[in-house]
């Protein structure tokens, strides 16, 4: 098959439609990853024929917490690290809406993370993407509590010593009914991943190993984004179903990828129902599960 | 030794110079060079000190607590949003009577989202009991911050010293470094008379039962009037030996002047310039600059602004349902002149989320005050919401 070169009609971006184009060109910096997992994301609510009415998103604020703003869905910019309980409320408002919180490591983890734990623990009924980049980018690369051990940050000028959390095994113990990971590099598996946790419930934790290019490669000298996706090319290990103990990142070490959970359990909102129903029998007057009251229009 | 630096270095040498022993902080725009700078100092020696970043400004605030119970002297930096989030913290600090210094440099707040300077994020913690500073040139920025942890330790009060958002944070400027030697003398390693001591325990913030509680309150009132008369102690010593004071207000060719602008932060500056143009046209015009906003140096303001027909206050922030907010307390402190002495009072909004104050927009002011000095009557809502689009 050969490309015709010599075509220059233009032509919509596939993801277009899913974007506010009149708010680009966007903010981040040339070989950033955090555009890629965008566009992932999208291709898959393309994919999974979700009804884009009943699709939104939240995010915090840092460099991922744009993600809101450009997308053509409802949603929220939130403030720093609250996505998850602005997503908690969004959901017990309207529960047919597809919840995604997308935000950055400092936000859901560092300023959040009281939040991410107790989402997991309800298995809230949310999607929650997390681009960790290893580092706060938007306030200029200050210590994250992901940046690996020994790597340099601005606030670690001589490398960093405070242990870093293992994102899947944070989710995974607090109790979250999936947990995945991948790095920006492999598209295709991450669009599949989240396909697949569109059509999942409970609180889905997708972890994206993305590029700081500005901050974060350029404090560690580690060359341009793309010099990190092919890190990431020759560092993936990927192992479906490991045990998310041994799926620590060190600096510069390999990064392991896969489904690490895919289980069922009932939701926070599920069971609320069936224990209401169960000690409070016909007394029990459940709003409707669509949103009751605020919803009127169908 | 002078160094040209911006007005959050001038914050971080500050804080070398007064050799704080623990800092915590978080990051945020437009503060976070504040906190990088001294995290360097203290991994390469500069400054012996305990550096943190924790997870949130809210931690940032109770780190220092911590810290400042424990006896050492402690610091933060923050902006905006996370001011807010510190502010059970910060009640926390003053009813405490713990002697923690921050830096806040006004950002807006959101929704709405905005990094520029107004000074909505610092006013909002008017309540919480922090003595605050606002600082209108990186010198002072410098020298406000030393200070501040000599008027906090004297009062066992927080002291909270406020810079403008980019005007300040991100200028650079030349700054007079003082000797590490001199300030050493200005100011002695801290010597808490309350604090955790194995040797003499004592349990903090226990519960306060209604036969307790009033006469905390008093005490903490009481060591906020003192602030302002410590505040010129301190500031004596420093000019002595510095050669530089700037005053609690300062009051600028405000002799037999018709119309005084308030002002505070960088706004002065414009304002000074603006006083000078007109004044060269023969206009009489001045200005009264507010450094310290709590506590509110209502007796010196009532004697600057005594008998001046009109005065037009400048507030770069807005209490919703209400209005500026420097207008709002510089009305109550007029209040108790007799009526023949009591200026008219224009508050004017201006400068939000880090709209341009240019000099245009400050002769506009003070021409509506003019006009409303002769109509004999203040003007209308609309006009007094300066710079904003029709
Ligand atoms: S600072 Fe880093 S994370 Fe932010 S847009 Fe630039 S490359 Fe991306």
């Amino acid at each position: 098959m050969s490309t015709r070169t010599d075509d220059t009609t233009a032509r919509e971006h596939p993801i277009a439609p899913f974007i506010r184009m009149e708010r680009m060109p966007h903010i981040w910096c040339p070989t950033c990853g955090i555009g890629t997992v965008v566009k992932c994301y999208a291709t898959a609510l393309a994919d999974s024929g979700v009804d884009l009415d009943k699709a939104c998103v939240v995010s915090g604020i840092g460099c991922t917490g744009r993600v809101a703003g450009y997308m053509r869905l409802d949603g929220f910019h939130s403030t720093h690290g609250r996505a998850i309980p602005f997503a908690t409320g969004l959901k017990l408002g309207r529960p047919e809406l597809l919840v995604t919180v997308f935000s950055g490591d400092g936000d859901l983890v560092g300023i959040g993370g009281n939040h991410f734990i107790h989402a997991a623990r309800r298995n809230m009924d949310l999607l929650v993407v997390l681009v960790n980049n290893f580092i706060y980018g938007m306030t200029g690369g200050q210590n994250a509590p992901t940046t690996p051990l020994t790597a340099h940050s601005s606030t670690m000028p001589f490398g960093n010593f405070e242990r870093p959390f293992s994102l899947p095994h944070l989710a995974a113990s607090c109790g979250a009914s999936y947990v995945a990971r991948w790095t920006c590099l492999q598209v295709r598996q991450l669009t599949w991943a989240f396909a697949e946790a569109i059509g999942r419930k409970g609180f889905r934790f997708i972890e994206v190993i993305a590029p700081c290019s500005t901050l974060y490669a350029r404090l560690n000298k580690l060359g341009s984004g793309l010099d990190l996706m092919r890190f990431y090319h020759d560092n993936v290990e990927i192992r479906n179903g490991a045990d998310t103990r041994e799926v620590d990142i060190g600096y510069q070490e390999k990064i392991v990828c896969g489904k690490f959970r895919d289980e069922e359990r009932p939701t926070y909102l599920e069971l609320m129902h069936e224990h209401y129903r169960k000690t409070l029998g016909d007394r029990y007057v459940p709003m409707p599960p669509e949103g009751g009251l605020i919803r009127g229009e169908d | 030794m002078k160094k040209v630096i911006v007005g959050n270095h001038a914050v971080s040498w500050g804080v070398q110079l007064a050799r704080a022993e623990v800092i915590s902080a978080y990051p945020i725009t437009p503060q976070t060079q504040i906190v990088e700078e001294l995290s360097e100092m203290c991994a390469d020696g500069r400054l012996p000190a305990r550096f943190i970043k924790v997870e949130s400004e809210h931690s940032a605030m109770a780190a220092c607590i911590g810290a400042s119970v424990a006896g050492v002297r402690t610091f933060t930096a923050t902006s905006s949003q996370g001011l807010l989030l510190m502010h059970e913290m910060l009640h926390y600090a003053a009813g405490g009577r713990l002697p923690v210094v921050m830096a806040d440099i006004n950002r807006a707040v959101a929704p709405g989202w905005n990094i520029w300077t107004d000074q909505n994020d610092s006013l909002s913690q008017r309540d919480t009991g922090w003595i605050q500073l606002y600082c209108e040139n990186n010198q002072e920025v410098l020298d406000t911050t030393v200070q501040s942890f000599k008027l906090a330790e004297a009062v066992d009060l927080p002291v909270m010293l406020v810079l403008d958002a980019f005007y300040l944070s991100h200028t650079s400027e030349p700054v007079d470094i003082p000797d590490q030697a001199d300030v050493d003398t200005f100011l002695p390693k801290r010597e808490a008379r309350l604090k955790l001591d194995v040797n003499d325990p004592r349990a903090f913030g226990a519960l306060s039962p209604p036969d307790m509680y009033m006469e905390l309150r008093l005490r903490q009132q009481e060591a906020m009037e003192q602030a302002l008369e410590v505040f010129d102690a301190v500031e004596a010593e420093w000019g002595e030996r510095f050669g530089r004071r700037y005053g609690a207000i300062e009051p600028y060719r405000t002799e037999d002047a018709e119309i005084v602008l308030v002002t505070s932060g960088t706004v002065t500056s414009t304002a000074r310039y603006v006083v000078d143009e007109r004044r060269a046209r023969g206009e009489k015009v001045g200005l009264v600059k507010i450094k310290m906003f709590r506590p509110f140096p209502t007796a010196r303001l009532r004697r600057a602004l005594a008998g001046i027909p009109r005065v037009a206050v400048l507030d770069r922030n807005l209490s919703p349902g209400r209005s500026g907010i420097f207008a709002e307390e510089l009305r109550a402190a007029l209040y108790d002149l007799e009526p023949a002495r009591r200026p008219g009072l224009d508050g004017y909004v201006i400068g939000l989320g880090g709209r341009d104050v240019t000099p245009d927009t400050i002769g506009e002011c003070l021409d509506r005050s003019r006009a409303a000095l002769a109509a004999g009557r203040a003007p209308e809502r609309e006009d007094l919401w300066v710079g904003v689009k029709p």
